[in-house]
């Protein structure tokens, strides 16, 4: 069977972006929204084709998901052996992140006709959704790292330019340029680490990468450096890219100020979909990984880690509900990195890999269904902060529910998606070291409290005087809500290991009762704190951050990092390395090349004399010239 | 007509002439005497031309036939610069070299 119909995948959002983007002022706002939304329905529904054709049509050939290049064209064609394609690229975690970026954009799209109703930009809104659609849908299609690495960086500028969004607005506009500048510093890393993987296999191809043939490993055997072996240094670069995208720690700063885009941004930009793409990026390179540089997929855990205790910790003092999500899914890509570099290759031992893909999926439901949620209540109350907020279930009960089944599902109450995904990966962290299993499972607690610390003061409490009562959203705005509702609930029933498996072989599965039932419980009692300390107004809340003192103060602050890189870009790097720098450039450099101009106009000025249109001086010289040359010529040659 | 003459008399007269053309040349002021200057110079050499024919090819007519060419063409250029002095004349009311260096510009 053939997957032609694929590339269309690719070129309706890419058409849909140049027509709003070239016409779409022209239009009204209400026909350039539908014509994104209805271009996002015909591929949301092209990829769930190509899911049902790849995984229950064709299925397995000799018990495995084959990779299937649907397409493949050279696109910078150097030599026969340097040739950069584009293509599409099937196996089964790229038709699971189409179906992944598809539904979620859709819901984004559908939900935008309500919530940017009457903004001014709208069509430009629309024509920057579909370019950031056609560049995660070619990002995870991707048949080799090149490919990749263009439309990551695609990716990127409409990260960029959708933060940016409002552009009147200072704190956007500097909220963009961070986001743009972090990762593109990350993404230094990255492209270093594939021209050096590149270099040494000799190789952009996906397929050849992490297929079973280990041989173009061979000439980078023994080659060290500092004392790590290349591949090493080859992964954990790449790793920095992803890590920039994907904001771990040290790189998450900025992730929580992208927040100043527009909410359905947030929800799909994120928190959905382009935040994991550097999860996707590791899972894609697993092999290479983990049979290369083992060692880089331990860094990889324990960044993964850390990032997640980090951010769950100063999600519990965030006082911006969006902020709250942002440093939530943070936390919750932590999870999914660790459950990468704790996973094995093949079978069971591979589980950690097929529960971050896991995660991912249902991560990227109900974080999506958080933020839509979230913007439900901005859109009501016209504030993104928590003081603001109280009582609002009577208000927004469609936002209420839909806002619950997602903290529930976070939280990992049983029966619910997040439960079965963040069970997989407790089970595989608790294999692979106990300390990332107890780092993890405090950070379930952790979730399961700061979750419902938010939805306890938001639709609990007491009620706050509204400049006017608040109303629910309109159906545009709900109806996605529910969709997403639905997909968290139900979407951990989906038979992961029998589908997204790190060798494409499936493995059976087993709850694991020992660790599950403790996770249940911990979370459990996350929920039961926020119940004590949020459901009625109390001044517990602010006695115990008053008791933790200089520590509650350095977590509300993020740990100061903002300032510390503050510090480190504007005191050092500006100081010591930029301003000697612009020196050079603007004395020496500048300085030779004005000096050569310099020296020109002056020896002219003064050579300029000599043509005084005299013309018995010119008689003169003439003579006196010839007069010369005959007597060089008479006497000396 | 040159019998018993020597040579070395009629070249001094050229080089007389020829330098005493060129001196007229740099130091007048008055473009009518420069021109004259000039008429001197192409003179001294048909006077060269001709000498020269005479005493070291006596059967051959080369050099009195280019001293006939030289003299047509000065007189064609003659008219040309005079065509031209009298248009300086008449823009700036004076025949001075001095006055017309506004060509380099």
């Amino acid at each position: 069977m053939n997957y032609s119909l694929t590339i269309l995948i690719l070129l309706i959002p890419f058409a849909t972006f140049l027509f709003n983007g070239l016409f779409g002022m022209k239009l009204k706002p209400i026909i350039s929204g539908l014509i994104g939304t209805i271009g996002l329905g015909v591929i949301t529904l092209l990829s769930y084709l190509t899911a049902w054709q790849y995984f229950f049509v064709d299925g397995m050939v000799n018990g495995t998901f084959p990779k299937i290049i649907a397409m493949s064209m050279d696109w910078l064609h150097f030599t026969d052996f340097l040739t950069v394609r584009i293509g599409i690229m099937l196996d089964p975690i790229s038709v699971m992140m189409l179906v992944v970026i598809t539904t979620v954009s859709f819901m984004v799209h559908i939900y935008s006709l309500g919530y940017m109703e009457g903004e001014k930009g709208f069509q430009r809104f629309y024509a920057f959704l579909s370019l950031f659609s056609f560049s995660m849908l070619g990002l995870v299609v991707a048949t080799n790292i090149f490919q990749m690495y263009i439309f990551w960086e695609l990716v990127g500028v409409s990260s960029f330019l959708l933060i940016g969004f409002y552009y009147t607005k200072d704190s956007a506009v500097a909220a963009s340029k961070k986001a743009f500048i972090v990762t593109r510093f990350a993404d230094l890393g990255f492209l270093i680490g594939i021209l050096l993987l590149s270099f040494f296999t000799k190789t952009f191809d996906f397929k050849t990468l992490t297929g079973s043939d280990q041989s173009i490993f061979a000439n980078a055997a023994g080659v060290n450096f500092m004392g790590i072996s290349v591949m090493t240094w080859a992964a954990i670069l790449i790793f920095m890219g992803g890590a920039g995208k994907s904001a771990m720690f040290p790189l998450h700063i900025w992730l929580p100020d992208a927040m100043e885009g527009p909410t359905p941004v947030s929800a799909l930009i994120h928190a959905a979909t382009m935040v994991v793409a550097g999860v996707y990026l590791v899972a894609r390179m697993f092999p290479v990984f983990y049979f290369q540089a083992p060692e880089a997929l331990n860094v990889v855990a324990y960044v993964g880690g850390f990032t997640s205790l980090f951010a769950a910790v100063i999600a519990c003092t965030q006082y911006d509900i969006k902020r709250v999500l942002a440093f939530s899914t943070l936390s919750q890509l932590g999870y999914m990195m660790l459950a990468l570099g704790v996973s094995g290759y093949g079978g069971e031992e591979g589980v950690g890999y097929m529960a971050s893909m896991f995660h991912l999926f249902t991560h990227a439901m109900f974080k999506a269904l958080l933020f839509l949620g979230a913007g439900s209540i901005i859109h009501a109350v016209h504030s993104n902060v928590m003081q603001d907020m109280g009582g609002l279930r009577k208000y927004l009960p469609i936002t209420h529910a839909t806002f619950l089944i997602a903290c529930l599902t976070i939280a990992g109450v049983p029966f619910l998606s997040g439960f079965f995904s963040k069970d997989e990966i407790l089970v595989a962290a608790f294999h692979h070291d106990k300390l990332l299993f107890a780092v993890e499972f405090l950070v379930a607690g952790l979730t399961a409290f700061y979750m419902f610390r938010l939805y306890f003061n938001i639709f609990w409490g007491k009620e706050k005087h509204y400049h006017h009562t608040p109303h629910e959203s309109p159906k545009t705005m709900t109806i996605p809500l529910m969709i997403l509702a639905f997909g968290s609930i139900f979407a951990g029933y989906i038979p992961f290991h029998k589908l997204v498996t790190s060798d494409g072989m499936p493995f059976e599965s087993h709850m694991n009762f020992a660790i599950a039932i403790p996770s249940v419980l911990i979370g459990l009692i996350g929920i039961t704190v926020a119940w004590v300390l949020y459901k009625k107004e109390t001044t517990i809340p602010e006695r115990i951050s008053k008791g933790l003192g200089g520590f509650y103060t350095a977590v509300f602050h993020k740990f100061y990092f903002d300032e510390i890189y503050l510090f480190i870009t504007k005191k050092i790097i500006f100081n010591y390395i930029s301003r000697p720098v612009a020196w050079f450039d603007r004395h020496i450099v500048d300085g030779t090349m004005n000096g050569i101009g310099w020296l020109t106009v002056t020896s002219s000025k003064k050579i300029r004399n000599l043509q005084s249109g005299n013309l018995p001086q010119y008689g003169l010289v003439f003579v006196l010239g010839a007069i010369i040359l005959v007597l060089v010529f008479a006497f000396i040659i | 007509m040159l019998q018993g003459i020597p040579i070395t008399s009629v070249l001094i007269v050229s080089a007389f002439m020829f330098f005493a053309g060129v001196c007229g040349f740099i130091i007048r002021r008055n473009m009518i005497t420069i021109l004259m200057s000039i008429e001197l110079i192409l003179n001294a050499v048909n006077i060269n031309m001709v000498v020269f024919n005479k005493f070291l090819f006596p059967d051959q007519l080369q050099g009195q036939f280019f001293a006939l060419f030289i003299v047509g063409i000065a007189a064609a250029e003659a008219s040309v610069a005079i065509a031209l002095v009298i248009n300086i004349y008449r823009r700036l009311n004076s025949i001075s070299v001095d006055k017309v260096n506004e060509m380099k510009y």
